[in-house]
């Protein structure tokens, strides 16, 4: 078994374009260790992806960000800020900056489509109702969604849904996107399609975004940095470039997804 | 024999394993009664605040209270109906026909109806739908997804249900004192011809309006009962569709059992 490896990338919290850090940070579930002195750097306004098994522990990592998770030791530290032990009171706040952009859209089954885009803006701002409805329907057409304000979720598609979670995480203009397992369970039409919208996303908003998936081809097409989490910690991490050229085998196992190599089936 | 049992000494294991037992019992007892006081907490908090949306509370108070109306008419007449049934015909072979009406309002407007409105019904309805809702959002991340919006779970979820069922029981209460006491009539009359002014006015020389509202007062505390400890369920649901199964089952049981234990201390320091 090889030792993991330190992230490349050696950029301390106080510097101001480290939008997000973990550092060293562990946390088990029960008997389950799941991330274990676990690092990684975020940079502002570039999209980072972490890849990885399943399983793996990505989404934890994403939990962990948004402080819906504590970590038993370690540091997250956010725009400089460590939040390892906020209050939930500045946790709240610090959500608010945030879009996080579900697996499977966990979109409120009960609202329409322009309720649940609509549904932050209510929450957090004071704009008026012709205010939130112009900037729903911005959001949503900006995404190629296009008269679907008054469905229900249950009536979408699953590409359609993504988009729709994408809408709402996107509506408050955070600085700091969360996307969990975007194109996972998609079809190769609307994987190109989740592709583009992320980028344009990206491109529009300028935000940090932090993308987990096992989706490499998607990965290598929208990050500007990718890091591989295996047993807990980072053991790579770099540009795409860099993680083709790693001579790491378990990178260029999980790279090239042969069944043959040090990460065990 | 009997000298074996009383001397054999208990084993060692046998008292460590009890009393681990014990240990995690009252652990688990104390969690439970201390999670459903910080929810308790929260919800007034934000109730008192007014920090809900009134919208989301009309949405549940239909859901929980108005279409609720045809459960709780049913087992408020049928059970008015069965008390009036057992008793009338006694009464009048002892001559106490004048008590009958008397003693079904008596007992409809402290106790059956709110046990039924407020605890039966609203328990198996109610407390079944908080807790399956609010678990499959858990289940499905929608819970998580307010988080991640820095929505508080309790402020979006609880504490609109929890003000829905506090108003909405006692109007149930209402429905279902009526409803019994009208069904005990119909069942006097029919059964043993008591003629309507008997029965009415052993209502009206029976109850006082203090028995009508500590009654709506109970309701609104089996209300609020059912209402937390159900969000409480829902809450605290993991493992997909068979825990959302074991959140609800656990809702109605909990909810009910309280409802009773409630019910004795409110009756006892309410009408004692």
């Amino acid at each position: 078994m090889m030792q993991p490896q330190p992230a490349t990338r050696s950029v301390t919290a106080a510097e101001p374009h480290v939008a997000v850090r973990l550092q060293e940070v562990s946390l088990r579930y029960g008997p389950k260790i799941v991330l274990e002195r676990c690092s990684l750097e975020c940079l502002t306004g570039q999209v980072t992806a972490v890849i990885g098994p399943s399983g793996a522990g990505k989404s934890t990592i994403l939990r962990l960000v948004s402080g819906l998770r504590r970590p038993d030791a370690g540091h997250v530290f956010v725009d400089g800020e460590d939040i390892t032990d906020s209050p939930e009171r500045d946790l709240i706040e610090m959500r608010r900056q945030m879009g996080f952009a579900f697996q499977f859209a966990a979109l409120f089954d009960s609202l329409t489509v322009a309720e649940n885009v609509a549904f932050p803006l209510y929450e957090h701002t004071k704009l008026s109702k012709a205010e939130i409805d112009r900037k729903v329907i911005d959001t949503l057409s900006s995404l190629g969604l296009n008269d679907v304000e008054s469905r229900l979720p249950a009536e979408l598609s699953g590409g359609m849904q993504k988009r729709v979670g994408f809408a709402r995480a996107i509506v408050n203009d955070p600085s700091i996107i969360l996307f969990d397992e975007p194109t996972t369970g998609l079809d190769p039409i609307m994987t190109h399609v989740i592709t583009n919208t992320i980028l344009d996303i990206q491109n529009r908003l300028h935000a940090t975004s932090i993308v987990v998936t096992h989706d490499l081809p998607f990965v290598f097409a929208v990050a500007d940095y990718i890091a591989l989490l295996f047993e807990g910690s980072i053991i790579e991490s770099g540009t795409g470039r860099d993680l083709r050229q790693s001579p790491n085998p378990l990178v260029q196992q999980f790279l090239q997804g042969s069944a043959l190599g040090p990460i065990p089936l | 024999m009997s000298a074996l049992r009383s001397k054999a000494p208990i084993p060692l294991e046998t008292l460590e394993v009890a009393e681990s037992m014990t240990r995690g019992v009252l652990i688990r007892f104390f969690e439970y009664v201390g999670g459903l006081w910080f929810l308790l907490r929260d919800t007034l908090r934000y109730s008192l605040t007014l920090r809900f949306r009134p919208r989301e509370v009309l949405q549940q108070a239909y859901f929980l209270g108005v279409e609720s109306w045809l459960i709780v008419a049913l087992t408020a007449a049928f059970t008015g109906m069965v008390i009036s049934l057992e008793t009338v015909e006694q009464a009048v072979q002892y001559g106490f026909q004048d008590f009958i009406g008397g003693s079904v309002a008596f007992g409809t407007l402290r106790e059956l109806g709110p046990m039924l409105a407020g605890g039966i019904v609203f328990a198996g309805r109610g407390g079944a739908a908080i807790a399956a809702q609010i678990g499959s959002m858990v289940v499905t991340e929608q819970v998580e997804a307010l988080e991640a919006m820095g929505v508080s779970p309790v402020k979006a979820l609880v504490v609109p249900r929890v003000i829905a069922a506090v108003m909405m029981v006692p109007l149930l209460t209402v429905f279902a004192d009526i409803i019994g006491v009208y069904g005990g009539f119909i069942m006097a009359y029919w059964r043993v011809h008591l003629p309507p002014h008997v029965f009415w006015h052993s209502v009206q020389s029976t109850v006082v309006m203090g028995d009508f509202l500590k009654g709506l007062l109970k309701a609104a505390v089996f209300g609020l009962i059912v209402a937390l400890v159900s969000s409480y369920e829902g809450l605290r649901t993991e493992g997909g569709a068979e825990g959302v199964g074991r959140a609800t089952t656990k809702a109605v049981v909990v909810s009910i059992i309280l409802i009773f234990v409630f019910n004795f201390f409110l009756s006892f320091v309410l009408f004692g």
